[in-house]
């Protein structure tokens, strides 16, 4: 079983980093995709509701897989029309119309949960902001969207991790993430234990980054723990329970 | 040919063969449902035990399940299992014939450990959301401890886990498509073979996309009916 | 204090009206601040004396009236569709920065610090620079007794810490007139006081208020006029020793004979 894993773990390896790879940059464009649509989706016109919710409701009603094949085989129906548009080179290659379509699928899904988040910010806290005088663009900087992000996280974090796992299915169009590599080693040796490593890696790059995630919402939800600071010393106490009598 | 002849039925057309692995698709997930639901259960049993081992056995289960990709618990099952039937017919009888597992069966074994490790964080989560109060007045009224269960905490357990288990269920028949993967002829391998002999890649996965969608439509609908029945009699705020 | 007859006009308010689903709150109030005025409004529950608070602050818009603040006039008259004419949410957004708000429930924004809070307004809406604002924050802090407890957060203050903050925070902004809608309502019986005080001080120093409370001693010893709601409307408004010893017409009279 090890020496399996030294021969081949250069092979899983440059198929995790292709994993990452995958994950990390269709995560970040469905993110860019995700606060307009979701802005769209609280507060928008009717016009605009009907298409959004549509899109939403095919990216999610739709195995990740068909959607795939859908963008990659589909587009070769097309090809003298794409060829002429000067977009063939794109929809030719496996990695861009992986990403494409896990962008897309990734973004309906955030899209989803950054609405609820929206949804669930303090209306008073908002009113507190509009009593000063801020203007839309300042409630949503300040205060509506670093509540709403907060309110998302866990959920934003196991969307990542869904995608991550999703990304497998990359394989299947011929690319060589850390699955495709997997499978093309089981197929070259026929050692059942290049699936059991490639379960391992899987398992530690998902737990890792929940640790991580786990970091980072603790950090961001400081505010309604009890203070580590330094906390105000006694003096404090006396001066201000004699100044308000 | 037009596009609508492409899907109609009989020889030239290939709408009956698309129903049919509509209706691979959808048993397979109906064989993964029950399956999936009672492994669910035991894990949520197991995952608020009083004791370590089933507690630790249960979260290793959920953490693994959820933390590898499908297609590979897949192929695990499909190849790995195929491989340790194989090796252990040998081991009896030598010249036993080669065995091979079929992937409807691996299929539904995948689905419902993929299905069963989700339901059982849903079905825990429900537990310990049950109010203590029940469970001790079911007990002064001097139920046995299986009457508690069955007529006081599973009604409600499911009615609180209702929502998260529809929402697997329709993961479980988006994740039914993997199984093509490994030559189920289920919808969306007969999509690929119609692909291979007519070339028309764009309709016949447009037409698959638009089969799940469908049925993701109904049954949302029909899940958000039984949760307005089962949360009859409760008041929302 | 009296009403001063000759001091500047600050906040005037022209027959607003305020339907909510086709019931009327605000059946055309009118109501005139002056510079130094402490307004109280009493009225019972549902007498619309929240909404009016919450009109003259346009967190609810009126349908119809006219609402003046800092030399700016606001038309709040609606045409035919319930629509206002264009340009007004510039209006009121410049009109809010000129009136201080203080809620029932603090709405403290819970992911910033107390200094933080106090500050954001002056720096954003204000554009103000924070070197500059700082120091008039922790002042303000200071004067409200929260300066010790500037960053912390304020889900780990008492109710009445927290509308202290709130106070100091719309003191921030240099308002013209501070509105307190029931401020000491959400709190236990033990922080009332501390809250009373500051808000006490702020009168006796000469700010111009207008505040919606059922702390009906408070009321008559801090306020130069108080305001009778009725029904949507204006009943009866006069000084306190006027209004709390002769009240003129028998719903008032009821209501205070209920108050105590």
């Amino acid at each position: 079983m090890f020496d399996l894993l030294i021969e081949y773990a250069p092979r899983l390896l440059s198929g995790a980093v292709m994993t990452l790879k995958l994950t990390f940059i269709s995560v970040l464009i469905a993110a860019m995709l995700a606060l307009p649509l979701a802005l769209v989706r609280r507060s928008g016109s009717r016009y605009l509701q009907g298409p959004v919710r549509l899109y939403i409701s095919f990216f999610r009603g739709t195995p990740l897989l068909a959607q795939l094949f859908l963008v990659y085989y589909g587009s070769g129906q097309f090809r003298p029309e794409l060829t002429e548009l000067g977009l063939w080179w794109f929809f030719r290659d496996p990695f861009y119309c992986a990403i494409l379509t896990f962008s897309l699928n990734s973004a309906a899904y955030q899209t989803e949960i950054l609405r609820g988040g929206l949804q669930a910010v303090s209306r008073q806290e908002v009113e507190a902001g509009m009593a000063i005088g801020m203007s839309k663009g300042l409630l949503y900087r300040k205060i509506i969207l670093p509540h709403a992000y907060r309110i998302a996280f866990p959920a934003l974090g196991n969307e990542i991790i869904l995608m991550l796992k999703g990304s497998a299915i990359a394989s299947v169009i011929t690319l060589l993430d850390l699955m495709g590599h997997t499978r093309r080693v089981f197929s070259q040796t026929f050692d059942m234990s290049v699936y059991v490593w490639a379960a391992l890696i899987y398992l530690l790059v998902t737990t890792l980054f929940v640790l991580v995630w786990r970091r980072m919402e603790h950090r961001m939800t400081r505010h309604f723990r009890a203070p580590v600071t330094p906390s105000a010393p006694l003096t404090s106490v006396i001066k201000e329970s004699t100044r308000v009598s | 040919m037009t596009w609508f002849e492409y899907l109609s039925f009989g020889d030239s057309g290939w709408g009956d063969e698309l129903l049919a692995g509509l209706g691979v698709t959808l048993s397979l997930a109906l064989t993964a449902l029950p399956f999936g639901l009672v492994l669910g259960m035991s894990v949520a049993a197991a995952s608020v035990s009083a004791r370590a081992v089933p507690r630790g056995v249960a979260f290793a289960f959920t953490t693994t399940i959820r933390g590898l990709p499908e297609l590979l618990t897949l192929f695990l099952i499909y190849q790995g299992v195929g491989m340790l039937i194989n090796a252990t017919l040998k081991w009896f009888d030598p010249r036993a014939a080669f065995f091979e597992l079929s992937p409807f069966i691996a299929g539904a074994v995948a689905l419902t450990l993929v299905f069963g490790g989700y339901a059982g964080e849903v079905l825990r989560g429900a537990w310990q959301a049950l109010d203590k109060g029940q469970r001790e007045a079911a007990e002064a009224v001097g139920m046995s401890r299986w009457q508690v269960f069955r007529l006081i905490e599973l009604p409600q357990i499911l009615r609180l886990a209702l929502p998260g288990l529809g929402n697997l269920w329709i993961n479980l028949l988006k994740d039914t498509a993997l199984v093509s993967v490994i030559a189920l002829n289920d919808l969306m391998r007969v999509a690929n073979i119609a692909v291979g002999v007519t070339k028309k890649p764009f309709l016949f996965f447009l037409t698959v996309c638009l089969l799940y969608w469908m049925v993701c439509i109904v049954f949302e609908w029909c899940i958000a009916r039984m949760e307005k029945r089962a949360n009859r009699g409760i008041r929302s705020i | 204090m009296s009403v001063n007859p000759e001091s500047a006009i600050v906040l005037q308010a022209d027959g607003l009206q305020k339907a909510f689903g086709g019931v009327e709150v605000l059946k055309g109030v009118s109501l005139t601040a002056r510079k130094h005025d402490v307004i109280t409004i009493i009225g019972s529950s549902g007498s619309g004396k929240s909404t009016l608070l919450r009109c003259l602050n346009l967190l609810e818009v009126p349908e119809a009236g006219q609402l003046a603040v800092h030399g700016e006039t606001l038309n709040l008259a609606t045409d035919a569709r319930g629509r206002h004419e264009r340009g007004l949410q510039k209006q009121i957004e410049r009109t809010r920065s000129r009136l201080g708000m203080v809620f029932q429930s603090f709405n403290l924004w819970s992911h910033m610090t107390v200094l933080e809070n106090v500050m954001l307004g002056p720096c954003t809406v204000l554009k103000r620079d924070r070197a500059e604002v700082q120091p008039q924050a922790e002042a303000l802090l200071a004067r409200v007794g929260m300066l010790e407890k500037r960053h912390m957060y304020p889900d780990h203050l008492s109710g009445g810490q927290k509308q202290r903050v709130a106070i100091a925070r719309a003191l921030a902004m240099d308002p013209d007139v501070m509105l307190f809608d029931e401020p000491t309502s959400a709190l236990d019986p033990e922080l009332v006081n501390e809250v009373l005080c500051v808000i006490k001080e702020l009168a006796e120093e000469g700010r111009t208020m207008i505040m919606v409370t059922h702390e009906m001693r408070f009321a008559r010893d801090v306020s130069s006029r108080i305001v009778y709601l009725h029904q949507g409307q204006i009943a009866e408004q006069g000084p306190p020793d006027q209004l709390f010893n002769a009240p003129q017409s028998e719903q008032l009279q009821r209501f205070l004979s209920s108050q105590y």
